[in-house]
């Protein structure tokens, strides 16, 4: 099965020989203490070492960009006694903290769901849950698309990419204010009636810079540290509140 | 403007949290409660996560509980001996209760329990302010009513293990304020309160402290088992965040000059009712929350970066 993967890709590249440059609006993304998240432009061109041939099918281009994976727990509630409260539980093992989709044209159109399969594009072939308890797991990882699109985690764009004369695309993700540190992968999906030509990726690190980074680090390395500074700091504010008081009454 | 808090890992409006800390800093002011209370609540209505909540107002409360103690320690209204075992107490508790809160976290249940808390004891504490104050009022309507005779035998004074707390001039069992002790410490963990507003009544009610030293006292136990709950939260969660503490801080030190001069101007009494209506509006809101049925019944917690 592979193999044959193989040679059909090799075939295809062959054939048309579509290869992606790519472009970024930035090589990194930093949180600072005014972060109120980023767009990032993701551009590029197709290089290709012969004229496309006349009976090419339709040539698509998908950008996937995704945050660091994370486990998930995903609780449904229930009404019990009256009040309502979290029953169920499913344990997503994998799910991305950010993801979004943008496409040249309708889903349908540029990419087949064999394809989609084979190199998780979707977001739903990005998220892996096993093992769940309850029988309608489904829903659970229903729920947590439907949640994170809400918090513009998940995105999906069809139409999104320009794509102007077969040859330069762009699109632009915007990166939402709550967004997890790490490293994120853009990749980049060259189609031809919906089957792979070409793919191609890059890594977009997202951190926290300068006081953010540092007094992340001393909560998390340092918490003893950390805990004892926001007590001097909240003493020494409380001290200046009577002194200031004080000096406001003379 | 916006500020990203690099603990909540959210982006909060700068003037949003300073006028949350400033208005119940204005409440702190004109009714003389600490506020935490209030603060927690809010800050979850304003979409902090639970956990950063209820650690990071109890670092808002020791900041707004020094200054007042300072004024209780100048003015010698602090019972130390009685303080201290209220902290011995409250240092009991707060382990307790942060041991309760990091388990029902695992359990996914966290957010349950805190907004139960909530609404017992804001229903309670709002229900019985708003009957005692209406019936302060029509008592000074009626102006010259026989009043009630204190009872001076409590039931507490048969208990063993007596010391003699000199300034509150009582010489009772440890037990009791032990056990109050432990009471707010659990509250103070699970709620993000200093817990003033149940310690001052058992102070008063339940142990028979003369009341010129019940708030100074108070402020003693609440300031230490309120710097010993955020050093909890900020070893064990990593819940601390510092840069909304400080924002919180900054607004509820203005708030609470603007809010004592109000306080001034405002008949006693009906400050307190409109306390009490306060209190029991954000208990309505999170009671409502419980028993309506959420638009979205999922909700996910990510477990952190695999």
């Amino acid at each position: 099965m592979i193999r044959l993967v193989l040679m059909f890709l090799t075939l295809a590249t062959t054939l048309h020989a579509e290869s992606i440059v790519l472009g970024l609006s930035q090589d990194s993304v930093s949180i600072t203490a005014t972060f109120d998240g980023s767009d990032i432009l993701i551009f590029g061109a197709i290089s290709r070492d012969a004229p496309i041939p006349p009976d090419a099918g339709q040539l698509g281009v998908i950008i996937a960009v995704s945050g660091p994976d994370q486990r998930v727990s995903v609780y449904r509630k229930e009404r019990r006694v009256g009040i309502w409260v979290n029953t169920d539980e499913v344990e997503v093992d994998r799910a991305p903290s950010f993801y979004a989709v943008a496409t040249s044209g309708p889903l349908d159109d540029v990419l087949r769901d064999t394809e989609d399969l084979r190199n998780t594009i979707t977001v739903s072939r990005a998220i892996r849950s096993v093992g769940a308890t309850v029988p309608d797991s489904a829903t659970f990882t229903d729920a947590l698309i439907r949640i994170r699109a809400k918090e513009g985690l998940f995105q999906m764009q069809e139409g999104a990419v320009d794509l102007e004369q077969d040859t330069l695309f762009r699109t632009s993700f915007r990166l939402p204010a709550n967004l997890l540190e790490g490293d994120y992968l853009a990749r980049i999906f060259l189609t031809r009636d919906g089957r792979l030509v070409d793919t191609h990726s890059t890594v977009i690190p997202v951190q926290k810079v300068g006081l953010e980074r540092w007094l992340y680090n001393l909560a998390h390395v340092q918490p003893f540290l950390y805990g004892l500074l926001s007590l001097v700091i909240a003493v020494a504010a409380g001290w200046a509140a009577s002194a200031g008081a004080a000096a406001l009454k003379r | 403007m916006q500020l990203y808090l690099p603990i909540a890992e959210v982006s909060v409006n700068i003037f949003l949290i300073l006028g949350l800390g400033g208005l119940v800093g204005v409440l702190s002011g004109m009714f003389g409660v600490g506020g935490g209370f209030l603060i927690t609540p809010l800050l979850f209505f304003v979409g902090i996560p639970p956990a950063v909540a209820v650690a990071t107002s109890t670092n808002q409360i020791v900041a707004s509980s020094f200054s007042a103690l300072l004024a209780h320690l100048k003015r010698r209204t602090v019972d130390l001996r009685m303080g201290t075992v209220l902290l011995i107490g409250g240092l009991v508790g707060s382990s307790l209760g942060l041991v309760i809160f990091n388990y029902l976290r695992e359990l996914g249940q966290v957010d349950l329990l805190v907004s139960l808390f909530y609404v017992v004891f804001l229903g309670i504490i709002g229900a019985l302010m708003l009957v005692e104050s209406v019936n302060a009022i029509l008592k000074s309507r009626k102006a010259g009513g026989a009043r009630k005779q204190r009872k001076h035998h409590y039931w507490v004074h048969n208990l063993p293990l007596k010391i003699k707390f000199r300034v509150s001039g009582l010489y009772i069992s440890v037990i009791p304020p032990l056990l109050v002790g432990v009471l707010v410490g659990i509250l103070s963990a699970i709620m993000g309160v200093g817990g003033g507003f149940i310690m001052v009544p058992a102070m008063i009610y339940l142990l028979g402290m003369p009341t010129k030293v019940v708030i100074g006292t108070s402020l003693f136990q609440i300031i230490f088992v309120t710097a010993y709950t955020t050093m909890l939260h900020a070893t064990t969660n990593y819940t601390v965040d510092i840069m909304l503490a400080l924002l919180l801080i900054v607004g509820g030190v203005i708030g609470a000059q603007v809010g004592t001069r109000i306080g001034l101007k405002l008949n006693a009494e009906s400050l307190r009712i409109l306390l009490a209506l306060l209190v029991l509006l954000v208990c309505g809101k999170l009671g409502l929350d419980l028993l309506l049925q959420p638009s979205e019944l999922f909700s996910i917690k990510a477990a952190g970066a695999l």
